[in-house]
């Protein structure tokens, strides 16, 4: 089984390549790349005046299944992921029944392996239940394939249960990835504290909410050792204290989402669910901070935090409907614009954030080892088109769901083909 | 159909003025029964309230009598809310029913909006969680114009729980819209800061000697001090420090009237001596309660 991808501008940001020329897949991993290779019996893919990079990593998605297959599953989510150019994705674990056993971790993994065209990573929780209190079954989580741990949108409040389970990651290998939130501060917010949340008269987030946990969580990382990702990143105060605890050497990473740099309070359609996450929409100049990290790298990668919920659920008071909205397929179109076409990163440190960052914030190796273009690396390369403009209608989007604030926006740029492990898993409409 | 009332910040001043001017025209002038006209006869409204009220339901639904039109009460105990069924289906069932207007009193901010975008039949805000209260701010309007005859370069003192009033919020846009100076008063958890900035014309004091000092108007808020989402506040410290006392009105204009929305607690946020002072108009807003709303229904079954 060969795959040739010829005359694309090859673009892998952890080989430090850049340039156009042909990449050939064997046996499903990456065989080597250069200029005008020859394959014989190779399928051909053309890519002239496509990127061809290595496959798109979200370590932070959504997938509902099991428990909640009205919104979301696994054979619809990563179709909806292959759309937007991932070829892996890590799932959260507030599933139902929570992913906090081997049990839950192999049926997604098993599960996944019979619907899903892309690769799916199960993140195990921290606690049991995701309930706070006692820990999960870490290190059997991880012995079933479980990459990391979280109780994302459920954070662990008990620091020492937190202390705890950063102990037993530290040992197991992998990284604990956390929604920084202090729910009392949070008190059953619905919309980031702001002049807009007091005259809409909607309950605060404060920025505090995140801020305090980020500080917190920093500190134990340096107590305890263990790798500590920080999950959608979105207040001044948490870049800056990320860059400190960089700054330091401690093995502290963080990720945004693209909505936290696409959209800020003032985008918001008053009470429209669609515009309803967390953490919420903060202000203009939180997405400064952001972009400022991006540059400077306290924010190492892109992850889509994508959340699909029922029509049914979003469509209701605003404080009742759930937080979240759906972002795999259009990952790739806000990147471009806000960070590639604006000017302030290049396409490759781009390209970084959404492949070789990510691979190295989960710390994929031998046999797994993905998110770059290197001889035995797994065989996931996306292609796309830098900057053919297309329109999101979420009517047609892969995933089960419609609750995204970008429907009817033009973006210039968007993902052509996936493939992974040298298949073709996905291609956009008329190519 | 006719334009929904949901609030009073993106009403302009002129559409303001207007339903003043009618309310005038409505007010109780005494003397035998009131003539029951038929402006809006053979026309129905709906009453919706999800949250208890006895004021401002039996108010509109005089409102909309005096004018002729049918009224529907509906309580949220005892609908098919309580049975589960979603706010968007109560709301298209009543549709089905053909009436002219909802008025809808709901828990959730902007819940009234979100089904303004999703349904034909104009709806009035009788109150969403925390955020307006339009006729409230529209009778209160009226009594200040009744008593101290204009609102542009007014003093007006809101006291009290600030953050969690949709009173409030109505009013700050009302009196920011005429030109009146606006004085929120509370203590700090009940006071965000970013009040000052939703209208222009407010400015914030911690201390109610200086919110009254010099005010035209004195308007005290209902104290829940019990609220779910924030640590309670002793109720003697919250008198002593804001509840209003005839004391405080010395501070005040000679003139100074004291309105409250009502229910009020006595004790709590505001003294008996002052509640049932000359200077109360706590009565006065209720009877232009009436007034008001047959402006309002008026506005929005005609238009």
């Amino acid at each position: 089984m060969k795959l040739l991808i010829r005359n694309g501008r090859i673009i892998c940001p952890a080989s430090g390549l850049d340039g156009v020329g042909d990449l050939l897949i064997e046996d499903g991993r990456i065989a080597g790349s250069g200029q005008d290779l020859s394959a014989p019996g190779a399928d051909v893919i053309d890519a002239t005046g496509l990127v061809v990079a290595p496959g798109f990593i979200d370590i932070h998605v959504h997938l509902r299944e099991p428990g909640f297959e009205h919104a979301e599953t696994i054979a619809t989510g990563s179709r909806a992921a292959a759309a937007g150019g991932f070829t892996t994705v890590c799932c959260m674990p507030n599933t139902r029944p929570v992913n906090d056993s081997g049990m839950v971790t192999t049926y997604i993994l098993e599960t996944a392996s019979r619907v899903s065209p892309i690769r799916v990573c199960p993140i195990g929780a921290i606690t049991k239940g995701s309930e706070g209190e006692e820990l999960a079954s870490i290190g059997t989580m991880a012995a079933a394939g479980a990459v990391a741990i979280s109780d994302d949108g459920r954070p662990v409040m008990n620091s020492r249960v937190m202390r705890r389970a950063m102990e037993v990651a530290r040992e197991v290998g992998i990284p604990v990835i956390d929604h920084c939130e202090d729910l009392n501060l949070t008190a059953g917010g619905d919309m980031h504290e702001c002049v807009d949340s007091v005259n809409l008269g909607l309950r605060p987030i404060p920025s505090a909410a995140e801020d305090v946990m980020v500080a917190r969580d920093i500190i134990l990382a340096e107590m305890t050792g263990v790798r500590f990702h920080v999950a959608h990143i979105s207040t001044k105060n948490s870049v800056a204290m990320v860059a400190y605890a960089k700054q330091r050497g401690l093995p502290v990473t963080s990720e945004v989402t693209p909505h936290h740099i696409a959209l800020h309070t003032g985008h918001m359609k008053p009470y429209d669910s669609n515009y309803k996450m967390k953490p919420p929409l903060r202000c203009a100049t939180d997405i400064d901070a952001i972009l400022g990290g991006i540059a400077s790298g306290a924010i190492d990668c892109i992850a889509t935090d994508h959340a699909p919920h029922a029509g049914d659920d979003k469509f209701q008071e605003f404080e009742k409907c759930p937080f979240g909205i759906t972002g795999l397929e259009t990952a790739l179109g806000i990147s471009l614009e806000v960070l590639v076409h604006s000017g302030r990163i290049s396409l490759p440190k781009m390209i970084a954030m959404l492949t070789s960052e990510p691979a190295r914030v989960i710390g994929w190796k031998g046999e797994q080892a993905r998110g770059a273009l290197k001889p035995g690396y797994l065989g996931d390369v996306t292609i796309f088109h830098p900057e053919y403009p297309w329109t999101f209608d979420v009517t047609k989007s892969q995933s089960k769901s419609r609750n995204s604030p970008f429907s009817g926006r033009t973006f210039q740029g968007g993902p052509i083909i996936t493939i992974v492990g040298g298949t073709e898993v996905w291609r956009a409409q008329g190519y | 159909m006719g334009k929904s009332l949901l609030g009073i910040e993106p009403l302009e001043r002129a559409e303001i003025e207007q339903m003043l001017d009618r309310a005038r025209a409505y007010q109780f002038h005494g003397g035998g029964p009131q003539p029951k006209l038929t402006l809006c006869a053979g026309r129905l409204v709906v009453t919706l309230f999800f949250e208890n009220s006895t004021r401002t339901r039996s108010s509109f639904e005089i409102a909309a009598k005096r004018l002729g039109a049918d009224t529907l009460s509906i309580t949220a105990s005892g609908s098919s809310v309580s049975k589960g069924e979603t706010l968007v289906d109560t709301l298209n069932t009543l549709v089905a029913m053909h009436p002219a207007a909802i008025v809808m009193r709901h828990a959730s901010s902007g819940a009234p909006h979100f089904l303004s975008r999703h349904m034909m039949t104009p709806i009035i805000n009788a109150g969403d969680g925390t955020h307006e209260h339009p006729t409230q701010a529209l009778l209160d309007a009226r009594t200040i114009l009744d008593r101290l005859g204009r609102l542009e370069g007014l003093r007006v003192a809101i006291i009290g729980d600030i953050a969690h009033s949709r009173v409030a919020r109505s009013n700050v846009h009302l009196l920011s819209k005429f030109g009146a100076d606006i004085v929120l008063c509370g203590p700090p958890p009940l006071l965000p800061p970013q009040m000052a900035v939703i209208a222009p014309g407010v400015t914030l004091e911690y201390d109610i000697r200086k919110a009254v000092k010099d005010a035209d108007v004195v308007m005290m808020l209902r104290v829940q001090l019990e609220r779910i989402h924030e640590p309670a506040i002793q109720a003697g410290e919250y008198f002593r420090f804001y509840g209003l006392r005839l004391g405080h009105l010395e501070l005040a204009r000679a003139h100074a009237i004291v309105m409250h929305p009502g229910p009020i607690n006595r004790g709590r946020e505001i003294s008996s001596e002052v509640a049932d002072s000359q200077r109360s108009m706590i009565l006065s807003q209720v009877e232009n309660g009436v007034a008001v709303r047959m402006a309002v229904l008026e506005k929005v079954l005609l238009q």
